[in-house]
């Protein structure tokens, strides 16, 4: 009775969550210091609907790094692909195809071609573990970034990126009063790799990919086949990553070669570690947290009292990705569960005496 | 056939320049199971304080260059000390967070040398020589290949003989083969550890000043690029595996260097090509012996 009641809990928790994301473009909240401007402005918008691509990117992640315990260096190649592959498609279709069916097929394509890739690099990455698992998946990301630096087949565009070709896609998804459709796309691609994380992690399959990453020799002994399993998680989460890269491009209008360079799955590490490894929700927030910090940051930089500062202060702190590389150092060294660790030990703590404590093992390989 | 000569030259002297960089790498790698995501900082930072004092003492001479190259190989051994004494050691057998916390420290100081000298990469002068050309067999060499590839010679020659004539040699190559038995025999291996972080940290160090003499040129994003091919040499070379850091470094610039001229500039991506080969054919790279981490 108390597990079942728990689980409506967290279910009646996590749907006032999506409703109260939902209405916030109708309703002018402004929070000084966090949000550039109240709640309804396209700018707002524009920067919690990336903060929510981002987590849903991160969720990926965290299906590959917090439960499968594969630490890829590619996994921006997979959101690269997404982004650059809605756009190049668009633009090979527009001629051939009618012009309202050019983004629903553009969609398909780019889903197909995730699913390609995803099985490819993996049934290739995945024949090597650990260091040079990570190695090969940062060589194909590496290889990818070449590839649309040299603007291949004059289709990447180089060093400029792409632009999505605006004329074919929906009205809706058109124009700075339309934001807030963008905005409602990204929370939906946001909760769907959450149900999609829920599920992989709740089958069988997961499990078994659970299993994996604590003891793979105890796995393969009981019969199973850790890498058709690892395989699968892998596709599924490069495909996700691949939706939250379409909504990148459509988002931003377009992607440049910052988004395959190998900094970026650096950054998405960094994003899990700090939400916390193995935490769901952990990702979510480090994700929201990393991207609302990151422009806060870079906004802070720029003010006043900051550059009347000694150049000793003044460097580092108008350096962003200075203060959230330290910042990672040190949860790293002293708060290993990120934030949702954090909060887990606070909470245990508080409930002390009327339940036993329920010291999770830390999701960390070792 | 001059042609063919100059590429396999230029090839060995940026080999030279990989090697470097991916000798520490792999000689971390293999005693303590850590891959240093913060190598590239220990070169470029080096590469900047080794041009900001040269430039002071003697700007565009060779005693200038000279000491810019002694402050940089002092620059990566402090700096890769100070790294493995105040954040490596404390989080001693967990591998993972280790390498995170290196990945977390080399994006920081590449934003912190941002805000220092700026993201454009700053060009350097150089003593005169260095620029111009060596004809051998019809080939015009540009001269600073010969310094690169004398210098990783050197390193290379410094860093066999202390690894065979030394005590801590001793240990380090023990450490490498069997560190539990080791620890067991009652040796201290911590301070194998920070003395091969400084000997990886000095190779890096000479590597960024000679790294800015081949491009003529300082830049924060300049450690960073090289760690990435550093990473494939020691994966291609065999992680651990000094030698095999020698040779992956020569064979990857060689084949980088020969894919951008016949193949139409596709050099990063034969690279990464003979990477995934390799691997696929033979996980543990060329010269790599079953890992036990």
């Amino acid at each position: 009775m108390q597990r079942f009641s728990s689980i409506w809990f967290k279910i009646g928790i996590g749907v006032a969550l999506i409703v109260v994301a939902a209405v916030l473009p109708l309703l002018a909240i402004n929070i000084p210091g966090i949000l550039p401007g109240p709640t309804y402005t396209p700018g707002t918008l524009s920067m919690l609907a990336y903060a929510m691509l981002i987590a849903a990117l991160a969720l990926s992640y965290h299906l590959l790094f917090g439960v499968g315990g594969m630490l890829s260096f590619g996994h921006a190649l997979f959101f690269a692909a997404g982004a650059y592959g809605l756009a190049v498609m668009m633009r090979l279709l527009a001629p051939q195809v009618p012009e309202s069916a050019v983004f629903l097929i553009a969609i398909i394509l780019t889903l197909g071609l995730a699913v390609a890739v995803g099985n490819l690099v993996g049934a290739l990455a995945l024949r090597v573990t650990g260091i040079s698992f990570a190695m090969v998946t940062l060589a194909f990301a590496q290889a990818f970034n070449v590839l649309v630096r040299r603007n291949t087949g004059g289709l990447t565009g180089g060093e400029e990126g792409v632009t999505v070709p605006v004329n074919f896609l929906p009205d809706a998804l058109v124009g700075v009063l339309n934001t807030r459709n963008l905005y409602w796309l990204a929370l939906a691609i946001l909760v769907i790799a959450y149900l999609v994380c829920v599920w992989v992690q709740n089958s069988r399959l997961g499990h078994v990919l659970a299993a994996t990453r604590e003891n793979e020799l105890r796995v393969r002994v009981l019969g199973l086949r850790p890498y058709t399993v690892r395989l699968f998680v892998f596709a599924v989460a490069g495909v996700l990553a691949a939706v939250a890269g379409i909504g990148f491009v459509l988002l931003q209008s377009g992607a440049t070669p910052r988004i395959t360079i190998a900094d970026f799955t650096l950054t998405l590490l960094v994003i899990v570690v700090l939400g916390g490894v193995g935490y769901r929700w952990g990702a979510i927030v480090g994700g929201i947290v990393y991207t609302i910090l990151d422009q806060r940051l870079s906004a802070l930089a720029s003010s006043g009292w900051i550059q009347s500062l000694p150049d000793v202060l003044r460097i580092p702190l108008s350096e962003p990705l200075f203060i959230l590389g330290m910042l990672f150092v040190l949860v790293v060294m002293f708060a290993p569960g990120g934030i949702a660790g954090l909060a887990k030990t606070l909470t245990t703590r508080s409930a002390k005496g009327v339940r036993t404590m329920d010291v999770k093992a830390s999701a960390n390989g070792q | 056939m001059s042609t063919i000569l100059l590429l396999l030259i230029t090839g060995v002297g940026l080999g030279a320049l990989y090697f470097l960089v991916a000798s520490g790498l792999s000689l971390i790698y293999g005693l303590m199971g850590v891959l240093n995501f913060a190598h590239g900082s220990f070169l470029t930072l080096a590469g900047f304080l080794g041009w900001e004092v040269g430039r002071r003492v003697s700007d565009g001479t060779w005693a200038g260059l000279l000491i810019g190259m002694l402050v940089g190989i002092a620059t990566g051994a402090i700096a890769a000390a100070i790294t493995e004494l105040v954040f490596i050691r404390k989080l001693y057998n967990r591998h993972i967070e280790q390498v995170l916390v290196t990945v977390g420290l080399g994006l920081a100081t590449v934003a912190l040398f941002e805000g220092i000298w700026g993201s454009d990469p700053i060009r350097i002068a150089k003593p005169a020589w260095l620029g111009q050309t060596t004809n051998i067999l019809g080939a015009n060499i540009p001269n600073d290949r010969w310094l690169l590839i004398g210098c990783a010679a050197l390193v290379l020659g410094l860093i066999v003989l202390f690894l065979k004539k030394t005590k801590y040699g001793l240990i380090i190559r023990a450490g490498v083969e069997n560190r539990t038995m080791v620890t067991a025999l009652g040796i201290d291996v911590r301070r194998a550890f920070t003395i091969v972080f400084a000997i990886g940290g000095a190779a890096a160090g000479l590597g960024g000043v000679l790294a800015s003499v081949y491009y003529g040129q300082v830049a924060a994003h300049q450690g960073t690029s090289l760690l990435i091919y550093a990473f494939i040499v020691t994966v291609i070379g065999g992680l651990g595996s000094l030698s095999g850091a020698a040779i992956a470094a020569v064979l990857v610039a060689v084949i980088q260097q020969f894919a951008n001229f016949y193949l139409g500039g596709t050099g990063d991506l034969a690279v990464v090509l003979a990477l995934a080969a390799v691997l696929l054919v033979k996980p543990t790279g060329l010269l790599g012996k079953k890992t036990t981490h």
